[in-house]
C-alpha cells in the first residue's frame, strides 16, 4: 500500500477504491474529509486537533493500519486442511503422550468431568498454544507452527468460539443485527447473508421468529439457531469450537450439518450422549489430560439412531405438556 | 522494574483483570504490585491487600485523576522499586474521558466491557486510541457475535492495538494478558524525562499548560502530592 499516494488523494476518490475508508473517520467522531487526508490533518485547528484525542502522526498510523487490517481481511482466503494438537502434561504433571490430526469436516467431542480441563483444551486451540500455556499443549495448522499474530487480532483468527451464552443486550432487531455483524466482517453481499441466516435459523429453532423481532426478545432456542446459522454462514473460520452449547429448543443434527457442511474443523466439549455419539472421534479429558482418544463405533452409531429416537420421543412429550395434554397414554 | 498503566471506564472490570492478571504472573515466578488511582473514594486497595498484593492508592479529590495520576506516577514508580516487586501496575478510572494516564515505552492497556454499547469505543477518547493492548471484558454475558461486533468497533478506534478477551471472574484469557505484562523489554530505571502519549487539556497545573514531561522538577501550580513514604 502506498502510504504517500493515499495521503495526497482527494477524499473522495480514496472512497470510490476503499469505501470503507471513511469508517474510520467516522469511529474518531470526524467528518469525512472533503480534501485530501494530509490538507484534512493540516487545516485542523489545535482545538480540533485536541479533540482528536491523539497524535497526528498516530492517528495517520492508525489510519493505514486499519486500511491495511481491512484489506487483508477482504482478500484472505486461507485454507485450512488440518489441525493437529500435541499434548503436553496433566494437572499432575505426568505426560499426555498423544499427537491427533483433526481435518476439516471433522468433528471432535471433548467430554470429562466438571473442572477436568475441558475448556483449558479449547483455550489451548484458540490461543493457538505453542507449549507456553500451563498444559505444555502445542497446536499445528496444516502441519506447521501456527501464524503468532493471530493472538492478538481477532480479526485474523481462523477460531470462533461458539459460547454457552447466546444472550444479547444490543438494542437491535434480528436483522439488524447480523447486518451489522456481517458488515463488522467486511462481508461480501451482506443483504444476501443476512436473508439465508435468518432462514437457516428458522429451520433450527422450534419456534419461527420474525427477522423484525428485537434480539433482546428472542427466546433461549431462537437465539441459539440465530447464532449457529450466523457462525454458519458469517463466520469465515475454518475451525469453530463449541463450549457446552446448551441445546434446548434445537435441532441438534441440523445444527451440527449446518456448522461442518462448510468444511470446517469442529471441536466441542459436552456431557449430551447425542452430540458426543455425533463426533468422529471423542477426547476423555481426566485431571487436565486427554486420557483415552475413542473412536465413534459402528455400534454406536447404531445406538445414536436409538438415542435420537428417545430424543424425538421426549420432544413430542414436551410439546403434549405445553398444549395441555394428559399424558396417561405414552 | 517493569510499568504498565491500566486504565479503563468506571467498572469495566479493570481489578477483576488485574488480580487475574497478578496470579498468573506469580505462578510464573514474577511478583506485581498496583497503585490505584481514583477521585473520591476506592475499596480496590482492600481487594488487592486480600490477596497479598502491595498497594498503594491514591485519591484526587477534586482534581481530574489522570492529572493527579502524573503527578504523582514518578514517585509510585519509586515506592514499587522500594516494594522490589518486578511489575507494577497503575490502575486508573477512566472518570476524564479527555485524559489519559498512558506514557510513551510504557505498555499502556485499556480495559472495556462488552455491555457498555456498541458506541463506547468511539467516545472513550485518548485512553483507547493510544493504548497498545485493549482488554475487553464480560464477554460471558453477551453471543459470540455481540463480542465480535464490539471487537470489530474497538479495533476502528484503535487499529494498531492488540485487542484481547479475558473474563474478570473466571480469569479466562488472564494468562495470555500476563504474557505481555511480563515481557522482558519493557524493563525501564525511572520515569522521569518520560512523556505523556496525549496531552491533557485545562485546568491549572503545569500539565494543564501542556507539560507533558514526567518528575517534580517539572509541576507548578495546583499540584498535590500523595504520601508514598507513610503507611
Ligand atoms: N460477568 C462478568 N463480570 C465481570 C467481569 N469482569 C468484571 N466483572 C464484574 O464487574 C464488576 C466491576 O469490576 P471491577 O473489576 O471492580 O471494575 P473496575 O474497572 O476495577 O471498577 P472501578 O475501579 O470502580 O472503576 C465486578 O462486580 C466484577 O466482578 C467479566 O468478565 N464478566
Ligand atoms: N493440564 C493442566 N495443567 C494445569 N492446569 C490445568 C490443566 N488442565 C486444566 N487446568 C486448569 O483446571 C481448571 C479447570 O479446567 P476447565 O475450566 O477447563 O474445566 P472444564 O472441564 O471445562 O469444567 P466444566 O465442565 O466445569 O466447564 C482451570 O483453571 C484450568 O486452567
Ligand atoms: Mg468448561
Ligand atoms: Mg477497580
Ligand atoms: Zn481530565
Ligand atoms: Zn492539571
Amino acid at each position: 500500500m502506498d502510504r504517500q499516494l493515499i495521503l495526497h488523494k482527494p477524499f473522495t476518490e480514496l472512497l470510490a477504491e476503499m469505501p470503507f475508508a471513511g469508517d474510520f473517520f467516522e469511529s474518531q467522531g470526524l467528518q469525512i474529509p472533503t480534501v485530501s487526508v494530509k490538507d484534512f490533518i493540516d487545516n485542523l485547528t489545535d482545538t480540533q486537533l485536541e479533540d482528536m484525542g491523539i497524535e497526528p502522526a498516530e492517528f495517520l498510523n492508525n489510519f493505514f493500519t486499519f486500511l491495511e487490517a481491512v484489506g487483508s481481511m477482504t482478500e484472505r482466503t486461507s485454507v485450512i486442511s488440518s489441525l493437529t494438537i500435541t499434548g503436553g502434561i496433566n494437572k499432575k504433571g505426568e505426560d499426555e503422550d498423544f499427537e491427533l490430526e483433526i481435518k476439516a469436516g471433522e468433528i471432535i467431542c471433548i467430554v470429562g468431568p466438571t473442572g477436568s480441563g475441558k475448556s483449558r483444551l479449547l483455550a489451548d486451540i484458540e490461543w493457538m498454544a505453542m507449549g507456553d500455556t500451563p498444559t505444555k499443549r502445542r497446536i499445528k495448522i496444516n502441519g506447521a507452527d501456527p501464524d503468532k499474530s493471530w493472538r492478538f487480532s481477532p480479526e485474523h483468527k481462523p477460531v470462533a468460539q461458539l459460547s454457552q451464552n447466546m444472550n444479547f443486550v444490543m438494542d437491535l432487531t434480528a436483522r439488524e443485527f447480523v447486518k451489522i455483524h456481517a458488515e463488522s466482517r467486511f462481508v461480501q453481499n451482506p443483504d444476501e447473508k443476512v436473508e439465508i441466516i435468518i432462514e437457516k435459523a428458522n429451520e433450527l429453532a422450534g419456534e419461527k421468529f420474525d427477522g423484525d423481532t428485537p434480539v433482546t426478545s428472542l427466546s433461549g432456542g431462537q437465539s441459539r439457531a440465530l447464532m449457529i446459522a450466523d457462525t454458519a454462514f458469517l463466520s469465515k473460520s475454518p475451525i469453530v469450537l463449541i463450549d457446552e452449547i446448551e441445546n434446548a429448543g434445537i435441532d441438534r443434527k441440523k445444527a451440527l450439518d449446518l456448522l461442518v457442511g462448510e468444511e470446517k474443523i469442529v471441536l466441542m466439549s459436552t456431557h449430551d450422549p447425542i452430540l458426543a455419539l455425533m463426533g468422529d472421534k471423542r477426547l476423555v479429558i481426566k485431571n487436565g489430560g486427554v486420557a483415552k482418544i475413542i473412536e465413534t463405533s459402528a455400534k454406536e452409531r447404531q445406538n445414536l439412531e436409538q438415542l435420537q429416537e428417545l430424543d424425538k420421543k421426549l420432544l413430542e412429550l414436551r410439546n403434549r405438556v405445553r398444549t395441555g395434554d394428559i399424558l396417561e397414554e405414552i | 522494574m517493569r510499568f504498565v498503566t491500566v486504565s479503563g471506564p468506571p467498572s469495566s472490570g479493570k481489578t477483576a483483570v488485574i488480580l487475574k492478571t497478578v496470579e498468573s504472573l506469580r505462578q510464573r515466578g514474577l511478583k506485581a504490585g498496583v497503585v490505584k488511582f481514583d477521585c473520591l473514594y476506592t475499596d480496590d486497595d482492600k481487594l488487592y491487600e486480600q490477596k497479598g498484593i502491595p498497594v498503594k492508592k491514591g485519591l484526587s479529590g477534586a482534581l481530574c485523576p489522570d492529572h493527579y495520576f502524573v503527578s504523582n506516577v514518578s514517585e509510585s514508580f519509586e515506592w514499587g522499586k522500594k516494594q522490589g516487586v518486578d511489575i507494577l501496575i497503575s490502575e486508573s478510572a477512566g472518570l476524564c474521558n479527555r485524559c489519559s494516564p498512558h506514557i510513551k515505552e510504557i505498555l499502556a492497556v485499556c480495559v472495556i466491557d462488552n455491555l457498555s454499547g456498541i458506541n463506547t469505543p468511539k467516545k472513550i477518547g485518548p485512553m483507547l486510541k493510544s493504548a497498545d493492548v485493549v482488554v475487553i471484558t464480560k464477554g460471558d454475558i453477551v453471543s459470540q457475535a455481540e463480542r465480535e461486533v464490539f471487537a470489530s468497533r474497538v479495533a476502528t478506534v484503535n487499529p494498531t492495538a492488540s485487542i484481547m478477551h479475558v473474563n474478570g471472574i473466571t480469569g479466562q484469557g488472564a494468562f495470555e494478558l500476563s504474557t505481555l505484562f511480563g515481557d522482558e523489554k519493557t524493563e525501564t530505571d525511572t520515569l522521569d524525562g518520560k512523556s505523556l502519549r496525549f496531552s491533557m487539556p485545562s485546568a491549572l497545573c503545569s500539565y494543564c499548560l501542556g507539560e507533558k514531561r514526567i518528575g517534580s522538577k517539572y509541576q507548578m501550580g495546583n499540584v498535590r502530592k500523595m504520601d508514598v513514604d507513610n503507611g
